[in-house]
Parts: C-alpha cells; structure tokens; sequence
C-alpha cells in the first residue's frame, strides 16, 4: 500500500461553501497516508455549462486532465460531479479518436494536447475501496461508532451513468454502505434510497429540489436514522445548508445531522469533532456524539 | 429565468399544428454524438416514470421531451422552461430499455437553445464566472482568507488567458455577454 498518492481536484463548490468536506477528507486521507499534490492550475470540471455548450465542458474537462497527464498522477476528487465529467471525458477521449481529435484541436490553441491512456479519475469513496482498502479502513477505526444509526446518499454521479463510470451497482449501491459500517456505525436502508437530491436545477426552479430533498429526509427519519451521510458538495448543500428552508417549506421538523462521510470516518479514527469540523455544519451534528 | 421567452407552468396547453412541426429537426439532433439514436424511443415512459425531478413536477417529462423532439416541435422545445429542469442524475439513461442517451438530447436541445439566444440567467452567470475566475462561483476574498486560517493550503488559481483563448475558439465567450433577460 507505499505511495499512494493523487492530484486533488477540488472542484467549485467545496471552496465554494464546504470547506467542512475538504478539512476532514484532506486529514482523514493524510492518516490512511494517502498523498494530496495540489492542481498546478484550477479551471471547473466544466459540468456546469455542459448545457450552455457541450465542446465547452468537453475542452474545460480535458484541459485539467492534460494537467494530470503532465504530472503523470491520477486525479482525486472529492465532488462527485467532477468525478464523473473527468471520468466520462477521459473515457471517451481515449476511445473515440475523432472525438479526442476534435478536444486537441481546440487544445492546441493553448499549446496543450491530450494523450489518453495515461491517467485514471478516482472519486473518493472509489479510491477508498478500491486503492485504500475497507480493511486498512477498519483497522485504522480506534473508536468504532457501535450503537449509532445512520443512513446514505450516494450522489448521482459516483454511480451513474454506469456505462461510464463502471463502480458499484447504481441500482443498489454498497460501498458507501460498507464504508459506513467500517466505522462500526450502522447502516439502514430508507425509501427512495437512491434518487437524486435535486440541488443542479437549484435557480431555475428552487421548489422542485426543495420538496425532492425534503421527501428525502422524510424518509430518513422515518427509519429514526441519527444522521445522514452524504459524499458530494452539492447533495451536502441541499441537505444541511437548506434543510431550515426545506422545515418551512414542508411544515416538518427533521433536525437531521448531515455528515461528510470523512467526517464519520474522522470520528471513528479519533479525530476531535473540531478537527473534522463538525462545527461548521448547518444542523447541529454533537448529537450524534453522546450515542457511544 | 427569462420570463419573456420561456413558457411557464401555468400556460394552457397549445394543441399540435402540422404547419409548426420541423421534420428534419430529428436529423438535425440526431448528427450530435452519442444521440444518432433518437428515433428508436418507442414511448413507454420508463424515463419518466423513474424520474426524480417528474415526481414533483407537473411540466417536466423525459417522455414528453423525447417525442416532441421526433415530432419536430423545435420552436416549443427551445423556449420551454421544462428544458433546464433536468437535474442530470443520469437516471433516464441507465433505464431506458431502447439504450437512448435521454439526458444528452436534453444537454444537446440546451445547446441549441443557447445558440438562439435562450438561457437562463443562472447558466450565463456560471459562464461568466468560468471565464473570470476558472472558478463555477465567485468565491469571497473573506472565505480565501479563512482557508489560510484554518490551515487550508491556498487555492489553486486559474489560467485566465488559456480558458479566454478556449472560451473564443468555440464562441462561449459571448455567452457571458449575452444580455440578462
């Protein structure tokens, strides 16, 4: 396991508003001694605008992957949504040759070129099952989670589409469960378990999302879970910073804590709720820390 | 949003007239990558029926878009609202049993939309911001400042004069300055 070691993609939204996710992924990682190298340059993944102008997000997503290239280092993110746009680019690059020679030519105007075949895209829960190991995961937990209930949101883009992104079962997702358990936390099932949360149509239509996010914390608590654990800026968001708006809106009171799932791993490593930034939550998540 | 050009949810419904329908505007979507296979959709509404964001809306369908596109209904496709309320969960496109890239007609209907001078507010202003800053959102001094605090290393800055050289090869760059609705 010597060496492993990232270029972070940390995306828009985290430095954004979630600086929470990345505190605690940065020292968790930095304890399962993972190395971070830092972008050299930073433009967005480009999923954003794939809508205003698809050769936009297709140059915006290579150019960060010719970086990568350059570093010779596979890119770790911790937003699903860049996972997935690097993830797919990169594919489709490497397999369509009148694609990637439609992206470099575009590229070379600023004397970049696109290789292909270099590099691999990790989101990262996928690099912590799949590079870190769940085993090198327990046995790095010294203060297990027993007795709390907890429940998942995946995030759309860790999983789907699943022609692109190739990791876990989109239909039944479980590695983000088995990495909860890994805490010793327990991981319950809930309706609706994996829809989305609504949070990329936020401004153009606020109520939507809203009530979809609100269904899902309904349902959350209707399995008494004490928290929710999220691994995407955007879903985190939706969940902790407008649950208030989400409780007004639906006339329900949740109360749900929502934590970055580093955070719960922090925790179960022995890390201070500080130092996982606990703090910095929306929703008062100490709760969680009297079950055990 | 543009309340001008794009239709809301309160409209009455427009019955289909044969003299507004483009029957080439399925060939025309169908020439993007990934999307050659428009006419294959057999309307069982499978993508609607698993669609989170159909759930709470009366106007949005996966469905409804896909056979307006086979129609040639171009003109109501391009100013509706329903258009940019696709969340991207990319559900549609791991059910449908026809193999159709459902959220990429969407994406490529978009596209077009924005070629005719239609989009909405918050999708000109993540341009704009990509274009400036490299960055989706204008992220504060203050909070810059505060990651240095909390021991955070510094941001990674944006290569300003690449993205604007990209940004003009393919015309984005207009996008930002196109007016506010």
């Amino acid at each position: 396991m010597a060496g492993l070691k990232y270029l972070l993609f940390l995306g828009c939204v985290i430095p954004y508003r979630i600086a929470s996710y990345e505190t605690s992924s940065r020292k968790v990682l930095e304890r399962l001694g993972v190395e971070l190298v830092e972008m050299p340059e930073f433009n967005c993944c480009g999923l954003p605008i794939d809508g205003v102008n698809h050769d936009a997000m297709l140059m915006l997503a290579a150019r960060n992957l010719c970086l990568a290239e350059q570093q010779n280092l596979n890119i770790l993110t911790l937003c699903p949504g860049c996972a997935g746009t690097l993830r797919k680019v990169n594919r489709s690059l490497q397999e369509d040759k009148r694609l990637k020679e439609r992206v470099n030519g575009y590229l070379k105007e600023i004397g970049m070129e696109f290789k292909g075949g270099k590099i691999a895209v990790r989101h990262l829960i996928q690099a912590l099952v799949e590079d870190v190991g769940l085993e090198k995961i327990k046995d790095a937990v010294v203060k297990p989670l027993t007795g709390l209930k907890v429940a998942e949101h995946n995030g759309c883009h860790v999983l789907r589409p699943a022609k692109y992104i190739g990791f876990d079962d989109p239909e039944n997702p479980v590695m983000l469960k088995r990495l909860i358990e890994a805490t010793g936390a327990e991981c319950l099932d809930y309706m609706y378990e994996t829809d989305c949360c609504g949070a990329p149509i936020i401004g153009v239509n606020d109520k939507i999302p809203l009530y979809l996010a609100g269904d899902k914390l309904h349902n959350v608590k209707a399995v008494d879970a004490q928290a929710l654990i999220t691994v995407c800026p955007f879903c985190h968001m939706m969940f902790d910073i407008n649950q208030p708006r989400i409780e007004r809106l639906l006339s329900e009171t949740f109360g749900i804590p929502v934590l970055h799932y580093p955070q719960l791993l922090g925790l179960a490593m022995g890390f201070t709720p500080k130092e996982m930034a606990l703090e910095e939550l929306r929703v008062d998540a100490t709760k969680i820390l009297n079950t055990n | 949003m543009s309340e001008k050009k794009l239709a809301t949810e309160t409209k009455p419904k427009r019955e289909i007239k044969m003299r507004d329908l483009d029957p080439k505007f399925k060939k025309e979507l169908s020439k993007v990558q990934g999307i050659e296979n428009i006419k294959l959709c057999f309307q069982c509404g499978t993508c609607t029926a698993d669609c989170p964001i159909a759930r709470f809306s009366d106007i949005y369908s996966p469905r409804k878009i896909m056979r307006m596109t086979q129609l040639g209904m171009k003109d109501r496709l391009l100013s509706s609202e329903s258009l940019w309320l696709c969340a991207a969960c990319f559900t549609c496109v791991d059910h449908c049993p026809q193999g159709v890239d459902i959220a990429s007609v969407v994406r490529a209907l978009r596209n077009m939309a924005v070629k005719e001078g239609i989009i909405p507010d918050v999708f000109r202003e993540l341009t704009d911001n990509i274009l400036k800053t490299g960055y989706a959102y204008k992220i504060p001094e203050l909070r810059l400042k505060k990651r240095v605090e909390k021991g955070l290393p510094p941001l990674p800055e944006a290569n300003v004069e690449d993205l604007s050289k990209l940004f003009d090869v393919i015309a984005v760059s207009k996008v930002s300055k196109m007016e506010k609705k």
